[in-house]
């Protein structure tokens, strides 16, 4: 419960001012709390320069107590088919920075079945360890082997901090692991880095349903953990002469029994230009008004060669398929040329544009959060705008 | 078969506004709806009971009003509901929330199949239902997007969907499943129902009922805090292309141009 003590209280409404959930109240000079409002976040406890408000957590019982045992950062490397899934790239370029700044390996879990020569790949980008996992049973995707195993390896080795993919494999697995060892996760992390003082992962993510990015830790439990989507790191080019160490571990035979059996694993070719590999996205919001207008974006991306995203708005809308969806819940994207028509740019959507390299924004209202994120900004509306573009386009091309 | 059916109740995205000036969420007119994907979770559970008998129940963790939630739910059909609710649970991570919802289940005997939705929108983290699955101890599946009932062997066949496209799975009963929005279209409430539901009684259950040890729920047994949130800034170069709407997309198409991207 949060706690305000009323004899350092100054009333000075910091606390107010910071709240995100309207929770706290300056009424006579002192910060009242409603508690059915508070969600125990802590921001208020940071920022009150009295030290008057404290967060009463209770005993945590399963607080670790060798916490210091725990070293070192992995990284789960993701596989289907023998091939590695380019988060797993990502995330290597991420955690060798952050191995770097603790000053400790970075190793990479290599679930699979004969995926041997994938080891030197996970070397190249920058493991200094691979351990390698090699049985049947994973040549099929199930929760149990792989967060049996990730679990029991983790038990065994005591990494600090594992890292794994948000990918419907990764979201799957990788909560099981948690919950076994009984250490926290955080989910589709948009930034990682190292506190400095006392070793702890910082995770920050979208949270709070608003626009709001919250900043985690997990300062008594180990490992650390985290997941990542694809597409918000980048992958660092590959070195050409890898020095790891790769080690082939044998596990118990138990570890490799799951009371899900695959019964088949079909591929299916995405159909039309992916928006994740598209270099030109245009993007549909709630400013296009009307499904009708859908084909303003439509022509000028058949035009420019583009992939059309959609905001949630225009998802929930049903003015386009859900598939479109950019941002937290829908895909994360990395194009050349990103343009928002009608998009306010909520947090939740620019997570998923944030490596973009030029970003338009076309909004009628100047103060569209897209426009402190957008290379060039243009206030007007998207029924002008998108049939000049196209005009304009045309000409260029020599198209009537 | 006793099935179970998590539901949470979340802000209606629709009513959250933002004051971009004080960077706070304006959470008066906020209404709570039940999470999307939650009614599908609760279709997956009454087209089970159709094929299978047994008796569906709806549990959710949060505050009184979630009572709302239930009733809801059982004015869709399902039989009964339990609200899990008490201030020792608030501030809940996914660890501490899946220890708690795991004693309420176990409270109303054990269960056949357990139902989730894929995610819930307002924390979009998709980690309460396999974490469930596990302090349960039984199996579970993700991203259920298609099911069969394999009577004989007292088993499911589940399409799990992923990147790549699909995988074709089958596990016996008892299990935990997590379901996708594709998966069903949710029916809407029967006369029948919301007289029903009108009359329901909604325990709340609190750590006595619920056993729940001390330390395991609410934010002490959260291992995740949040030291910091923030309104992020971005430094972009931020050019406004002012002008006629012409002038305007001459100037984009200019430096469109230039930056070698058209
Ligand atoms: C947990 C969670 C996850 C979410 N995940 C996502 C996600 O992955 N992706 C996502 O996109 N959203 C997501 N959202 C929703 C997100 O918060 C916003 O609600 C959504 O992005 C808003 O879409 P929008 O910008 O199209 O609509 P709005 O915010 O309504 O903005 C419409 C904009 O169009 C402008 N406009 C109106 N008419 C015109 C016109 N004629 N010409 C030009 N401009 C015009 C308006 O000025 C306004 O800025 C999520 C929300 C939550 C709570
Ligand atoms: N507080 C809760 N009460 C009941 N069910 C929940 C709760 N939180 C999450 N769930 C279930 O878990 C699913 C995934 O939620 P989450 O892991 O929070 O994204 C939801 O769709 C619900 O089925």
């Amino acid at each position: 419960m949060l706690e305000v003590n009323v004899d350092r209280c100054i009333g000075c409404g910091e606390c107010e001012e910071v709240c995100s959930f309207g929770a706290i109240a300056v009424n006579h000079d002192i910060a009242v709390v409603d508690q059915d409002s508070c969600t125990m976040c802590g921001t208020c406890v940071d920022t009150c320069p009295e030290d008057a408000l404290t967060l009463e957590r209770g005993d945590d019982t399963r607080k670790a107590s060798d916490l210091d045992a725990w070293r070192g950062v992995w990284v789960v490397a993701e596989q289907r088919n023998g091939e590695l899934a380019t988060v797993t790239y990502e995330l290597l370029g991420k955690a060798r920075g952050l191995a770097d700044d603790l000053g400790e390996p970075l190793t990479a879990i290599l679930m699979g079945h004969e995926i041997g020569e994938r080891a030197t790949d996970l070397a190249s980008h920058g493991a200094d360890r691979v351990l390698v996992v090699d049985y049947p049973a994973f040549a099929t995707f199930t929760d149990e082997v792989f967060g049996n195993t990730l679990a029991y390896l983790a038990r065994q080795e005591r990494p600090e901090i594992i890292l794994a993919g948000a990918t419907s494999m990764g979201r799957s697995f990788i909560p099981r692991v948690a919950t076994v060892l009984e250490t926290g996760l955080t989910a589709d992390c948009t930034e990682l880095s190292i506190r400095k003082e006392d070793r702890a992962l910082l995770q920050t993510r979208p949270a709070f349903g608003g626009n709001l990015m919250a900043t985690i830790v997990c300062p008594n439990h180990r490992p650390q953990m985290a997941t990542v989507r694809p597409h918000v790191f980048k992958a660092q080019p590959a070195t050409t002469s890898p020095t790891a160490e790769i080690i082939n571990v044998n596990i118990p035979e138990e570890l490799l029994k799951s009371k899900v059996k695959v019964i088949e694993s079909v591929q299916e070719q995405a159909e039309g230009p992916g928006l994740t590999d598209a270099e030109i996205i245009i993007t549909a919001g709630r400013g296009m008004e009307n499904k009708k207008n859908i084909a303003l974006v439509e022509e000028l991306a058949e035009l420019m060669g583009a992939a059309i995203g959609a905001s949630r708005a225009a998802t929930d809308a049903g003015w386009l398929p859900e598939r479109a969806q950019i941002g937290q819940t829908g895909v994360t994207v990395s194009p050349k040329l990103y343009i928002g028509c009608g998009v306010s740019g909520a947090i939740q959507h620019i997570v998923g544009i944030q490596g973009a390299e030029i970003i338009v924004a076309i909004n009628k209202d100047p103060d569209a959060p897209l426009f402190n994120l957008a290379t060039y900004g243009i206030v007007g509306d998207v029924k002008v705008i998108l049939p000049l573009l196209v005009k304009r386009i045309k000409r260029e091309r020599g198209i009537a | 078969m006793n099935i179970v059916v998590c539901i949470k109740q979340v802000p209606d995205a629709k009513t959250v506004k933002f004051d971009q000036e004080k960077g706070t969420l304006v959470r008066e007119g906020v209404e709570s709806v039940i999470n999307p994907f939650d009614y599908n979770a609760i279709e997956a559970a009454l087209e089970l009971r159709e094929a299978l008998g047994g008796q569906v129940s709806a549990v959710t963790m949060g505050p009184p009003q979630a009572q709302e939630a239930i009733r809801e739910a059982i004015s869709l059909g399902v039989d009964k509901g339990v609200v899990v609710s008490d201030r020792a649970f608030a501030g809940s991570d996914t660890l501490a929330t899946t220890y708690t919802l795991a004693k309420a289940i176990e409270k109303l005997g054990s269960p056949d199949i357990v139902i989730c939705g894929k995610q819930a929108i307002d924390g979009d983290t998709g980690q309460v239902g396999p974490g469930l699955a596990v302090r349960l101890g039984i199996p579970y599946v993700t991203c259920v997007n298609g099911m069969e009932i394999l009577k004989e062997r007292n088993s499911l066949r589940l399409k799990r969907m992923c990147e790549q496209g699909y995988d074709i799975v089958e596990v016996e009963i008892p299990v935990l499943i997590t379901v996708l929005a594709t998966l069903n279209t949710p029916r809407v409430p029967s006369l029948k129902g919301k007289m029903r539901a009108r009359k329901a009684d909604i325990p709340l259950w609190g750590v006595a009922e619920i056993e729940a040890e001390s330390g395991k729920t609410g934010l002490a047994g959260s291992p995740t805090q949040v030291v910091s949130t923030s309104v992020p800034t971005f430094d972009a170069k931020r050019e406004m292309l002012e002008g006629e709407p012409e002038e305007q997309v001459d100037a984009l198409i200019t430096r469109l141009k230039e930056a070698g991207v058209i």
